[in-house]
């Protein structure tokens, strides 16, 4: 099935390839082939030049690509978002890097008011193909504002696609297929799982970008997940299978448009749904699917549709991110409470 | 003018009699019509082409004037009026190349009228019947933005785009490219203003910032965004500001001309700070007689952009009465086109709020759409069955 997003990126197949890279190491493949495969593709941010991005995803590309295509940007994100629309408006596809989580919000304006409003403004007649990467999430011990999972703003707003990974496999296909998108899109990068290494083949993508995939089957129970909470969905399956839960995981890959469809086939069969994410469960996308899923398949569902997330807090300190993140015992705890109804 | 004026309060320098003090700016019509000729800015001017300004000028207020009426009328929602600012906005927009880009604030009139823009596509927006109005790559100009300075950031990308584009400095007067962007001096205290100055100053973009301080950010004497005249800005930022008599249509056009030549050649951005007065409301919705010192606007009047044109058409004999009446029956034409053509803009169907959100399919937009026209037709069923 086509989709949005699902261009030919597939086209330049290069021998029968299938290789292990780490999530960084995928996706900055995935930048080489979209910049070498169009020119109008330029990837600009803080540090993103001969530092290659403080987690090294643009690694090498100042270097091959010369610093007209991978710029170095004032200090100043929102200049960041402003300027792409800008260069979008005037034919180019700018992948913005966005340092950390907690830095985007100078740039709210343009990403809601400016961005994902133009095209609709311009009743069609203006594109603005922009990409904004976003690393995202906790886990990694770092310093206020820098582990914070902002991605329900976004899909909060209309004209925004948001999407995001969770493997290597679909980090270097998703930044391709959101690059050759001809909406923006907010590309949201789960940092801690950076380092996890993955196969990734190199001649297909796994699926077209707005679609969710059923990453393990099972039976009793369906976790949704994404980014960096499917390892650990996936874990916490691993888990039950020992004590005789089969646990079904669905990777969502896209949070606008979700795919709901995916979703209910799951739950139609497993009758039991269990949202995970980082992000606080308060407003947060588990709302919307618990809601979307109660309407859709209220006849199946054995049990509510719980949620797994971050607490009503602000991002705490990180010697107590542990307590805060949801982890295997506490997707394991919910899914103990959906079999118990 | 003092350039570094003690603190003071917002009504300090409005308590000196207007043109108590002598502002020093670029200056080629006084407001009698006097013509001077500073050497830095050298301008010849044909007769058609004063007589075009002229004509530009007269029209566009009429267009303003119009559009003011027909809110009052209940025809748009809101205008933002330009009276008093129309030197500065047929200057600049006259001083544009064909393959030059502007990015117009909500007020810029101006600029529509000289990029060719129909008066109705510009009405559209204030009557509730678009959120834009025309296609941007049409007239090489987008679309009104809304949100303060926010434009001023897309004319830093686009300049990035047009230097990427190999469009600058090349000599060929047909091929290299400036981006105007125009804002007021309210928005000289947005952060985005401030970031596209320093992305134009580092990359050496071919823009010119072009703030229109028309002395009120709404209610707020510009006093409020500045203890320094808003063209020394540019300094800290490390490129050229200059401010120029923004209610003499000669200076703005040569001022302009000058630093989008400047900005095609390469040599990179220039602050124009156009010293002009508002003196409508901020729009139809404001009530300036709140906040405007008694005795400015008529003091403003006193330098009416189109009354030293006048003067100075009629010192150089190159308008008589004649013109003047042929030009008075024209905007009274054209003020019949306006009414006709925004009493006759076409509410769009409730359906098209669905178009455009994206340019690829999105599934829930698709479902909201489906939803809605499902909605829509068991009214008619109803109605049918009754």
């Amino acid at each position: 099935m086509s989709g949005p997003g699902d261009h030919q990126v597939a086209d330049s197949i290069e021998p029968a390839d299938v290789q292990t890279l780490t999530m960084a190491r995928a996706l900055n493949a995935g930048l080489r082939r979209a910049m070498e495969s169009d020119p109008t593709v330029l990837v600009m941010g803080e540090d993103v030049g001969a530092l290659g991005g403080v987690f090294r995803v643009t690694d090498g590309l100042a270097k091959d690509f010369g610093d007209e295509r991978v710029i170095d940007t004032p200090l100043a994100e929102s200049g960041i978002v402003g300027a792409a629309i800008g260069l979008a408006m005037r034919g180019y596809r700018p992948v913005c890097e966005i340092q950390f989580d907690g830095f985007i919000y100078p740039a709210f304006d343009q990403l809601v008011s400016q961005l994902a409003k133009m095209h609709y403004r311009t009743a069609g007649a203006v594109r603005v193909p922009v990409v904004v990467r976003v690393p995202y999430g906790g886990g990694i011990g770092a310093v206020e504002h820098h582990s914070e999972s902002p991605e329900a703003y976004f899909a909060h707003t209309a004209g925004l696609r948001v999407v995001t990974c969770a493997t290597p496999q679909d980090a270097h296909w998703m930044i391709q297929q959101a690059i050759a998108s001809d909406d923006p899109v907010m590309f949201f990068e789960p940092k801690r799982r950076y380092w996890d290494k993955g196969s990734v083949d190199l001649r297909a993508a796994s699926a077209p970008l707005d679609r969710a995939r059923v990453v393990r089957s099972g039976e009793r129970l369906t976790i949704a997940a994404y980014g960096p909470m499917v390892r650990t969905a996936l874990d916490a399956a691993t888990v039950a299978e020992h004590e005789g839960i089969s646990i079904e995981v669905v990777d969502l890959r896209s949070l606008s448009p979700l795919d709901v469809p995916t979703l209910v086939a799951s739950v139609e069969r497993t009758r039991r749904l269990v949202v995970v994410h980082e992000a606080q469960t308060f407003l947060g996308m588990g709302a919307e699917i618990a809601a979307r899923i109660t309407e859709a398949c209220f006849y199946q569902l054995e049990a509510p549709v719980l949620r797994v997330g971050g607490f009503h807090t602000p991002y705490p300190a990180s010697r107590v991110e542990e307590d805060y993140l949801p982890d295997v015992d506490r997707v394991l705890e919910a899914a103990d409470r959906v079999l118990a109804y | 003018m003092s350039d570094l004026a003690s603190p003071r309060g917002p009504a300090g320098p409005r308590s000196v009699p207007p043109g108590g003090e002598a502002i020093d700016f670029v200056q080629l019509l006084t407001p009698d019509g006097a013509r001077k000729r500073p050497a830095e800015y050298p301008l010849d001017v044909d007769a058609d082409t004063l007589r075009g300004f002229y004509r530009d000028l007269v029209l566009l207020r009429r267009f303003d004037t119009e559009a003011t009426a027909l809110q009052r009328h209940g025809e748009l929602g809101l205008w933002a009026p330009l009276l008093g600012q129309e030197a500065a906005q047929i200057g600049a927009g006259r001083a544009l190349a064909p393959q030059d880009f502007a990015f117009p604030t909500f007020r810029e009139h101006g600029l529509t009228w000289c990029r060719g823009v129909d008066p109705a596509q510009v009405l559209a927006l204030f009557r509730g019947a678009s959120l834009g109005g025309w296609d941007p790559a049409v007239h090489n100009l987008h679309l009104y933005s809304i949100v303060i300075g926010t434009q001023v950031l897309h004319a830093a990308g686009y300049a990035m785009g047009i230097q990427r584009d190999g469009h600058v400095g090349t000599g060929d007067p047909a091929r290299d490219t400036a981006v105007l962007a125009c804002f007021g001096d309210g928005a000289t205290s947005q952060g985005d203003v401030n970031e596209a100055f320093v992305f134009a100053s580092v990359f050496n973009l071919p823009v010119v910032f072009f703030c229109q301080n028309n002395q009120f950010a709404i209610s707020e004497p510009n006093q409020r965004q500045s203890r320094i005249p808003l063209y020394r800005r540019a300094s800290g930022f490390g490129f050229p500001g200059v401010r120029v008599d923004g209610n003499d249509v000669l200076a703005v056009y040569a001022v302009t001309r000058d630093a989008l030549d400047r900005a095609r050649r390469g040599e990179g951005p220039t602050f124009i700070e156009a010293y002009t007065y508002r003196m409508g409301a901020h729009t139809t919705s404001d009530d300036p007689s709140r906040y405007r010192p008694t005795g400015e606007l008529e003091h403003w009047q006193q330098l009416d952009p189109i009354d030293r044109l006048v003067e100075y058409l009629l010192l150089t004999q190159t308008g008589d009465e004649r013109y003047f009446a042929e030009i008075a029956a024209e905007a009274d034409a054209l003020g019949v086109r306006v009414r006709e053509a925004c009493r006759s803009i076409p509410n769009p169907l409730p359906e098209s709020m669905f178009d455009h959100v994206h340019v690829e399919p999105h599934a829930q937009v698709d479902a909201d759409r489906a939803w809605f026209r499902a909605y829509q037709s068991s009214f008619e069923t109803a109605g049918g069955a009754a």
